[in-house]
């Protein structure tokens, strides 16, 4: 099976083409693009995981190691396209266009974290799979209402041991519906390693029993990530139904703030292949190769998405504290008798405290 | 697409047609398919064979396959998928074949259709119907007979609704499909054919969360639902003869539950039965119970009674009449407060 989704890629871990088809689409525009948004998405999530450690975020997923995964698939989307993410899809959230300070609330424990203006992001699945079936519906409505859009929905290597994994692919592939299923298998469900999680070679392979296009990707090359998540959504958009797309990546860090991997895995093994596998590096080490490189622009952006970022901590942190109302005011459209006398007495009881 | 509103009620000569609740079911979802596009029925076998009870029968052909859709067989991506069309702008009415087959949906209705509103702050909202024959009392075959209505009146976020008439299921099921939130809509499948009655043509709805009054009586308050309601009125009239005069109460909605004719009854008469056919322990009957003890704690004359199925799994159909109350059952209890 692995010689039937052999691994595409485009730029390889030296920064040079291993297959330069794609060569005359590569603009210097993409190029920096592409290194703009890896980078300020890796710089977000160390300072996530840094407040996290100073107790001013709760319990955060990382992603590091996966930004090639994350931006690349998220640049081609376009503004009316569904995304149904999971807890660590936030890189490819933020590159999609959802507000920074709002991811920063989510991980705060706040439901306003999940309010993406103008962009049509769904909360991200904490029960894994159930989003599948979530981005087939969305999809299957775009279809119905005979626009162009598409739905993605991301999920990693675990997810594919779910029921939900099948339904959402199965009702896809039935209906035919512009839905690319995005799998970022980084090798690990928390501490199960993939060959504890699955007996086939691959997660691509899994597509030949829904009868759509299943393509294996390296996550770490954002040139293939990009190049064929758009063809993805290029089907998608022209009525040819669903794809499936492993992107081989890796994270290099813990599954949470709250977990240690040295736990399940040999950590150092981990930080003494980052050089070759760092997504960040192998891209700069192409821009470098191809004289993209400038290092007075790198300094600027750095610069400027450090800024972003903290103008984005200050925003969370001033953010109103949460109204106590919010917990009985969005159940229903309109409150059911039990929960308004429950309201009630909790209030006033809040209020004899004040 | 058009929303519910912009239309006018389609007016017809007649104003009534003489209907068994099924085929109020088949009414209630043709009326709300031709009124709103965007309405759309989801299940297995609900197309072309017009669903395994015939509660779509003719719809398919009537709206066509991308509006009533044989799905998969495959209750968790029914359900996960209306949960993106819901928040895409469709309303999903999904058919579940039997309410004991809906277990594998049950995680994505726990987390998904009830919380996405609550998750998003009502930026999105999930305005999908869950249908469902429940109960047992028709010679299923085994797991298809089960009453789990308060698996769904605990969870937050979903209404729960339960008919007994014909008339009732139409306006019943209209309202849910017009309620911006999830309504599991639970049809007593032992009454699917039972009764006709005259059903009114066109649009109306019964408001969810109402109970209605089926008898009148000042001694005791009978308080049912659903498939339970025949049995219970056999009892009542049972009762009758003997001089007991009962309040028999539909109570319709189980999520939120009517607590006003709750009390109105209960603090005439002092004396209540409660019967359902799920099983006893944390049965909606404590949820009646518990209305009772808050608000009309001081007119009771006798300890409450339930009748209820017992706390074993539905049986095999050869002992379903032993597992499900029955109007000897019923009339038991209620000459036990009555005469405490």
């Amino acid at each position: 099976m692995e010689e039937l989704f052999p691994i595409t890629q485009y730029v390889n871990e030296e920064g040079t083409f291993s297959d330069d088809s794609i060569k005359e689409e590569i603009t210097s525009e993409l190029v920096h693009t592409f290194y703009y948004n890896m980078l300020r998405i890796r710089t977000f999530d160390r300072k996530a995981k840094s407040l996290q450690r100073q107790g001013r975020l709760g319990t955060y997923a990382l992603f590091e190691g996966q930004e090639a995964a994350q931006v690349g698939s998220a640049l081609s989307l376009k503004k009316d396209d569904w995304v149904f993410p999971t807890y660590r899809d936030h890189g490819a959230l933020l590159t999609f266009g959802a507000n920074m300070p709002k991811v920063l609330l989510y991980w705060n424990g706040r439901a306003e974290g999940n309010l993406h203006p103008d962009r049509n992001i769904f909360p991200p699945a904490v029960p894994i799979a159930t989003q599948l079936p979530h981005a087939a519906g969305a999809a299957w409505a775009d279809k119905r209402k005979g626009n162009k859009n598409v739905s993605i929905a991301y999920f990693g290597d675990g997810a594919t041991s779910e029921g939900d994994f099948h339904e959402g692919m199965n009702f896809a592939s039935v209906f035919k519906l512009p839905v690319v299923f995005f799998n970022q298998n980084n090798g690990y469900a928390i501490s199960v390693p993939i060959d504890k999680q699955m007996n086939s070679k691959t997660i691509a392979q899994k597509s030949v029993a829904y009868g759509m296009p299943g393509i294996r990707i390296d996550g770490n090359d954002i040139f293939a990530v990009y190049f064929e998540t758009k063809k993805a959504f290029d089907r998608a958009r022209n009525g040819d139904g669903p794809t499936l797309i492993e992107a081989v990546t890796q994270r290099f860090g813990a599954h949470t703030t709250a977990d240690d991997p040295t736990k399940y895995r040999d950590q150092d093994e981990v930080d003494s292949t980052r050089d070759q596998l760092d997504p960040l590096l192998r891209l700069e080490r192409f821009m470098k190769e191809h004289k993209y490189w400038d290092e007075k622009w790198e300094q600027e952006i750095s610069i400027k998405i450090s800024e972003e970022i903290e103008q984005a901590v200050v925003e969370m942190e001033n953010f109103p504290k949460a109204n106590v109302e919010d917990l009985f005011d969005h159940v229903f459209a309109e409150m059911p008798w039990p929960l308004q006398e429950q309201k009630e007495q909790y209030l006033q009881s809040v209020r004899s405290d004040q | 697409m058009n929303p519910v509103a912009e239309k006018p009620v389609v007016e017809t000569n007649k104003t009534t047609r003489s209907l068994t609740l099924v085929q109020a079911v088949t009414d209630a979802l043709g009326t709300m398919l031709a009124e709103d596009d965007r309405v759309m029925l989801l299940g297995e076998d609900i197309g072309k064979n017009g669903g395994v009870f015939r509660a779509t029968e003719g719809l398919q052909q009537q709206f066509g396959e991308d509006r009533v859709i044989d799905t998969p067989l495959s209750e968790a991506g029914i359900v996960g998928s209306s949960v993106g069309l819901a928040v895409n702008g469709m309303i999903p009415i999904v058919e579940i074949q039997f309410l004991g087959f809906v277990y594998p949906a049950y995680e994505q209705i726990a987390t998904h259709v009830t919380r996405v509103r609550m998750r998003t702050m009502s930026k999105y909202t999930v305005p999908m119907v869950i249908r469902a024959p429940y109960g047992a009392g028709v010679r299923a075959p085994e797991i298809h007979s089960d009453s789990p209505e308060s698996l769904f009146t605990h969870m937050p976020g979903i209404k729960v609704v339960c008919p007994s008439s014909p008339a009732d299921a139409k306006g019943l099921l209209i309202a849910a499909i017009k309620d911006p939130d999830p309504v599991l809509f639970m049809e007593p499948m032992r009454l699917y054919r039972a009764v006709r009655e005259d059903v009114p043509v066109g649009i109306y709805e019964v408001e969810i969360g109402k109970g209605k009054k089926v008898t009148e009586g000042d001694d005791v308050t009978v308080i049912t639902w659903g498939a339970m309601v025949p049995v219970a009125k056999e009892a009542v009239e049972k009762a009758k003869a003997k001089g007991i005069q009962c309040d028999l109460i539909d109570m319709r909605t189980l999520f939120p539950l009517d607590k006003d004719i709750i009390a109105q009854s209960v603090q005439k008469t002092g004396r209540v039965v409660i019967v359902h056919e799920a099983h006893d322990t944390t049965g909606v009957g404590n949820d009646i119970l518990s209305i009772i003890n808050k608000n009309s704690f001081l007119y009771m004359k006798a300890p409450i009674e339930k009748v209820t199925g017992f706390d074993v799994p539905v049986p095999f159909f050869a002992l379903e009449d032993d597992y499900l109350p029955s109007p000897k059952r019923v009339e038991e209890a209620i000459e036990k407060v009555y005469t405490f």
